[in-house]
């Protein structure tokens, strides 16, 4: 067991070693790192009121202009403060959908893989693929035409959408352990299968979660804004970077910089998922590689 | 054959599934769905009309056998804004969104076979360097604020295309193509940038297999290698993940309709969301998922006929 838990941690180290020297990843930490970051102290570095901050003899000011680093909207309200308020929507997006679609679907997808057999074959992942026949934005629609838009149930609507693929990553790769000799070995001594479970499989397993988890939230923020942007998700007032963009199509020939920055923002972002989760990736292939 | 026959059968299951979902759609309304459709300053007989012209006050087995009935007549139901059928709705619609799809599809190809095929085949040089950052960006950029900057510098600065309005292919081709370009691109940039990272992976995986170098060794030359041997190969995840790229293309057609204002299947989707009618959300939803469903058995089968080495995995992995 102590011999056991020493290798997993060198393991560990080992990934995470191989993570900080790959300078692609580091780029991605360090965007995901800004984003927490500006989402905690928005209060702190937004010099005027995202929602309330209206001045009706600036609108639509360029970058630059006065005060206002970014420009202002159509409103006059400041383009920079309704950016860093912003990012708290983005931060949200990209963890409670994830969060819940890992909550539910791990459990399922350990089940699934380490029981198979009829419950496995023709429930669980008849229902997965009956999920799965739903574009996630269409299922994100549906749920909004029947429940209401909000960032709430778009915040439900998109982590339903993952909820199958979580549970089709985790099974596939709990069917690709569940044979191994540890295994087997533990189920000899006696272990339960939910001990099995939680201390054999899952710590196993959890590398792999943890690259689709990164991937996730860069979809998950993308998602976000695109509900938003059809007026589905955040509300025009509230400063979610999606909404930004909705209110900024009605000016882009007259303020092109308002429709500018959000995007740069999102991608920027989701590009900082997209590189941390590729990093992990590597790190771990490289694992299993030496 | 067995296991064609094994995923046919699976599929059913799923198609059950699938209409019990859609059907439980209006079944979901909170409260009274005749009540939430008319809002609550309807009078109680308004009210009672609609439950009695929905079937609500039937047993809900019933209900959804009725539906059930009608969808095998190829009844959607009516629009409950102007009545109109809801298939002919769809019918309507559906042309732009065929166009655009299959455009998307072509763009997403066109790019990422040859960047695949390049950074596979020079692995770790900077062409490799710039086609990953490319096929990078790709996947962060969100479609359709790059749909949004495409209208900024190519209709609104240069006004060299049109910023939005659709002029139907068998009208006027060349409006045609002019206002579907751009939401074609933007549309297409994303997706191909999943089949990009895709096709090189699996050219670098056949890169070392023994029969490549068999063939290296043989003499032939690298453009014989890459074109006639390994891109065969490499392929194979095109095909299996077209069925993926179709379904999430079709999402995002929804939100690049909305920006060009397209016409489409998922311009109506929004706008039946937006006017509360839910017959249509039902109807456009169920074809949805049907399609995908369908796209998905083809692409399997498909995959086998590709490559006889793989057989449909029954533990379906």
């Amino acid at each position: 067991m102590e011999n056991n838990r020493t290798r997993r941690q060198s393991v560990m180290r080992m990934i995470c070693a191989r993570f900080i020297r790959d300078r692609q990843a580091m780029v991605g930490a360090v965007l995901v790192c800004i984003l927490v970051l500006t989402a905690l102290s928005a209060s702190v570095i937004a010099p005027f009121d995202p929602i309330f901050g209206q001045n009706y003899d600036m609108v639509l000011q360029n970058p630059g202009t006065g005060s206002y680093m970014l420009g202002t909207d159509e409103l006059g309200r400041d383009t920079f403060s309704r950016l860093v308020y912003g990012s708290r929507f983005t931060l949200a997006a990209a963890v409670i959908p994830v969060a819940f679609a890992m909550i539910i679907g791990i459990p399922i997808g350990v089940y699934a893989g380490y029981k198979g057999g009829f419950m496995d074959q023709w429930v669980i992942m008849r229902v997965v693929d009956a999920f799965q026949a739903f574009p996630s934005l269409i299922l994100a629609l549906a749920l909004a035409a029947v429940l209401g838009g909000g960032f709430t149930n778009a915040m439900i609507a998109i982590g339903i959408g993952f909820l199958p693929n979580f549970i089709r990553i985790t099974r596939s790769q709990v069917m690709s352990v569940r044979n191994l000799d540890y295994i087997q070995a533990s189920k000899s001594v006696g272990c339960s299968d939910l001990s099995i479970a939680v201390f054999h499989i899952l710590p196993n397993i959890l590398p792999i979660l943890l690259v689709q988890m990164t991937l996730s939230m860069a979809s998950a923020v993308i998602a976000e804004a695109g509900l938003s942007y059809m007026g589905i998700g955040a509300s025009p007032e509230q400063p979610s970077w999606g909404s930004m963009l909705r209110i900024s199509q009605g000016y882009l020939s007259v303020q092109p910089w308002m429709a500018v920055w959000p995007g740069i923002s999102i991608s920027a972002i989701v590009l900082g998922f997209n590189l941390f989760g590729d990093g992990l990736r590597r790190a771990i292939d490289s694992k299993v590689r030496h | 054959m067995r296991n064609l026959v094994f995923r046919l059968v699976s599929a059913i299951p799923v198609l059950i599934l699938v209409s019990v979902m859609v059907f439980s759609l209006l079944h979901l309304l909170p409260g009274d769905p005749a009540t939430a459709i008319l809002g609550n300053e309807a009078s109680p007989e308004a009210i009672a009309a609609l439950n009695e012209k929905l079937g609500m006050n039937k047993p809900i087995i019933v209900q959804y056998g009725d539906w059930v009935y009608n969808l095998f007549h190829g009844n959607l139901g009516n629009s409950m804004v102007d009545n109109t059928p809801v298939t002919k709705l769809i019918a309507q619609r559906l042309p732009a969104t065929l166009e655009l799809t299959v455009g998307a599809f072509v763009v997403a190809i066109i790019i990422a076979l040859p960047s695949g095929i390049l950074s596979a085949a020079r692995p770790g040089t900077w062409i490799d360097h710039v086609c990953t950052f490319i096929s990078m960006l790709g996947m962060s950029i969100p479609h359709f604020w790059l749909g949004m900057m495409m209208i900024l510098f190519f209709a609104v600065k240069l006004g060299l295309l049109p910023a939005s309005g659709y002029v139907s292919l068998t009208q006027d081709p060349v409006a045609n193509m002019e206002a579907m370009i751009m939401p074609m691109i933007a549309t297409g940039f994303r997706q191909s940038a999943v089949l990009m990272r895709m096709v090189r992976s699996s050219m670098l995986d056949v890169m070392n297999a023994d029969y490549i170098r068999t063939a290296v060794a043989k003499g032939l030359s690298e453009r014989a290698v890459l074109v006639g041997q390994a891109l065969r190969n490499a392929m194979i995840p095109v095909v299996t993940t077209s069925g993926l790229l179709i379904a999430s293309l079709l999402g995002g057609l929804v939100i690049t309709e909305t920006i060009f204002s397209i016409p489409g299947f998922g311009k109506l989707m929004i706008d039946s969301v937006f006017r509360r009618d839910f017959t249509t959300v039902q109807g456009s939803i169920l074809i949805v998922a049907v399609f995908v469903i369908i796209v998905n058995i083809i692409v399997d089968v498909l995959y086998t006929f590709i490559d006889p080495r793989i057989k449909l995995d029954k533990e379906d992995k």
